[in-house]
């Protein structure tokens, strides 16, 4: 027995070690980092042990921006894609001609490269001494004053962000829910339908239900992908987040290891662990919340 | 209610783009169902029978033709609107609703008139649920059932509007041999006293026997006979249902018409009034066979199967038309068989001796003597 035990240990022994050095190690690194005050990374060397990088990250400014940011991010745009979503794979799902054609455009975004997209947007939006962008000139025929969404207003960028975030997540989300919808048995269907249920409950009892597990897989990684934004913010506004109000989290992160203010690991792993715990609890959350309501 | 279809033909486009030619499922089906019996809709795969079933709760339109239940055409009319019930082969219960949802299902989509208060509905769905013995059931999940119960949940909710009309596709197919036997039994009860209009369909020819008030033959979308269990069973109109009805089935012997005999090999069995001599197929039911030392049908002893009751004879005729050539007989477990005996001898009952045309395997008829 003690040898078959030695055995099955023997055999998870290279998984073991390999999560231990490229996964564990580096979290828990990173953790002793967050309390190590003054670390220099040149000399490997700090003052002490405590929890001040936490209260200076806490008090900054620029990381209460980008908290604020990440935040406003997550609830907006979490709920509306999955929601889009929804409703596009639902509406593909019910038309037979031309599906495939408009499955591959609704997947296209997936496949082109953020950074890219996110020039073609800023310049849509962008307001210059030149130009006002497309949007602008689309909002004008409704007779509203132009805005410089890339430069201007606080709300007009967060718009700008949120849209642009959606529309970069929403083919994922329409494939795997056109896949979900697809596989619920067409017996269903039939069912309700010899019964006389409207479409409007149909889809509300049987459809919702039958693909909440997909549903909520989405929810689940649509928060944590969302909470973890960066590059989508880049892609509009530069590297310098911070200047323009735009930081997120993970930004802040990247620019207390790198950026202009760069070289301070503490405060970045202080913030890392500090949106750590924010994921993780709101993941909780979503888990708790989808065993009441996911069926099966 | 009774149920008349009409000429009814469903057309299939080919799945083959290169052959234009249409895949007929059902052909001219012309019919009617008097009100209140249980029908059996029998016949080898993709004989028409589910289609037919489809073409009856309205998920299907048919080509040509048209049905009617009582008075009403209710050929155009969608499935919702025609006050079918439905049991799916494979139940087609919400797995995420409770045993009392399910069966309620049904009475929340009522519309206007129609619609019940929570009370009414509660007491139509106890109703129901008792009607299939499943009330002690009812805040279960699917999933939580076994297949036999979750079947009667689904013969519960088809029910529950108290449809004009109860269609099953394949319902027993789904379950062990002797949970079909009991089932089998609570639909012919339920049925009985619902008094509601029965179809069902199925391609077990002894389910559809024990059950039936009227069984109807399907072959290639074509009706082959419609008639009482029994009178199908003892007057086939031709080989195919001679040979789908009965367990063990009928044995088929290549034979001739021949001066006034009936030949099986080389051997007469029995005389018949017939005037043209000609190839014929002869089928002999199993039990059809006698005993007997000088009898005209010789055959070579395989084995005796004893099944108590009666005793199964197993032998090979050089006429028959089986693959293996192997015949099966069953006589009363009275008589005794030499099996160190190289042949076996038999008598034929007339009754259960049945002649086909070569060709057309259209039963020939003619006075027995």
């Amino acid at each position: 027995m003690e040898r078959e035990k030695l055995k099955g240990w023997l055999y998870l022994l290279p998984a073991i070690l390999f999560l231990g050095i490229f996964m564990v190690y580096p979290l828990v690194d990173v953790f002793i980092y967050s309390f190590e005050e003054g670390y220099n990374s040149a000399s490997q060397t700090s003052w002490g042990i405590g929890t001040y990088n936490y209260s200076y990250v806490l008090r900054d400014p620029y990381f209460l921006q980008a908290l604020k940011n990440t935040f406003i991010l997550v609830i907006i745009t979490v709920p509306l894609s999955t929601c889009l979503a929804l409703a596009i794979a639902v509406g593909l799902n019910s038309i037979k001609k031309l599906r495939d054609l408009y499955q591959t455009i609704y997947f296209l975004p997936y496949v082109t490269n953020t950074l890219a997209v996110g020039l073609v947007f800023m310049i849509l939006f962008k307001q210059t001494p030149y130009s006002d962008g497309l949007v602008n000139v689309v909002l004008g025929w409704f007779g509203m004053t132009p805005v410089d969404f890339i430069g201007g207003p606080y709300w007009a960028k967060m718009f700008v962000l949120c849209f642009y975030t959606i529309w970069v997540v929403l083919p994922f989300k329409i494939l795997i829910l056109t896949s979900a919808l697809a596989s619920v048995n067409q017996d269903y269907y039939n069912a309700a339908k010899v019964d006389g249920t409207s479409k409007f409950r149909i889809f509300r009892k049987i459809t919702l239900p039958m693909i909440s597990p997909t549903v909520f897989y989405l929810i689940i990684t649509g928060f944590i992908g969302a909470f973890k934004a960066y590059s989508d913010a880049v892609a509009l506004f530069g590297t310098d987040l911070n200047a323009s109000e735009m930081n997120t989290i993970v930004g802040y992160v990247y620019d207390m290891l790198y950026g202009n203010s760069g070289g301070y690991p503490s405060y970045a792993s202080a913030a890392a662990i500090i949106l750590f715990t924010i994921v993780l609890t709101i993941t909780c959350i979503n888990l708790l919340v989808s065993k009441k309501h996911v069926h099966y | 209610m009774k149920v008349v279809l009409q000429n009814l033909t469903k057309t299939f486009p080919s799945r083959n783009k290169k052959v234009k030619e249409e895949v007929v499922a059902v052909n001219n089906f012309d019919f009617e169902i008097p009100d209140g019996v249980l029908v059996g809709l029998l016949g080898p795969s993709g004989c028409g029978k589910s289609t037919t079933l489809n073409l009856l709760s309205g998920l299907q339109k048919p080509t040509s033709g048209k049905i009617f239940f009582g008075e009403n055409d209710v050929t155009n009319l969608e499935a919702e609107n025609r006050g079918v019930g439905l049991v799916f082969q494979n139940y087609a219960l919400y797995p995420h609703l409770t045993v009392r949802q399910n069966i309620m299902f049904p009475l929340q989509n009522l519309k206007g008139t129609a619609k019940l208060s929570k009370e009414e509905m509660n007491v139509k769905v106890l109703e129901a649920a008792k009607l299939v013995q499943i009330d002690e059931l009812m805040d279960r999940k699917p999933g939580e059932l076994s297949g036999g119960q979750q079947q009667r949940v689904a013969i519960a909710r088809a029910l529950v509007k108290m449809p004009k009309i109860l269609l099953l596709d394949e319902p027993l197919s789904n379950l062990d041999a002797r949970l079909r036997l009991q089932t089998r039994e609570e639909i012919r009860r339920i049925q009985k006293e619902t008094k509601i209009t029965t179809i069902f369909v199925t391609h077990d020819q002894e389910e559809a026997m024990s059950i039936s008030d009227i069984i109807v033959v399907m072959k290639d979308g074509v009706v082959q006979q419609i008639g009482k269990p029994q009178e199908v069973y003892d007057n086939p109109v031709n080989l195919f249902v001679a040979k789908f009805l009965g367990t063990p089935p009928i044995n088929v012997f290549d034979g001739k018409i021949k001066s006034g005999k009936l030949f099986v090999g080389e051997d007469a069995i029995m005389d018949i009034q017939a005037d043209t001599d000609k190839e014929v197929y002869v089928g002999i039911r199993p039990e059809g066979f006698v005993l007997n030392e000088n009898g005209a049908l010789r055959c070579r002893l395989n084995t005796v199967e004893v099944m108590g009751r009666d005793i199964s004879v197993v032998s090979y005729n050089d006429a028959s038309a089986t693959d293996n050539q192997a015949i099966r007989s069953i006589i009363s477990s009275e008589n005794t068989v030499n099996l160190a005996a190289e042949y076996v001898r038999f008598d034929v009952k007339p009754n259960k001796v049945f002649v086909f045309d070569k060709n057309t395997e259209e039963r020939i008829y003619f006075e027995k003597e």
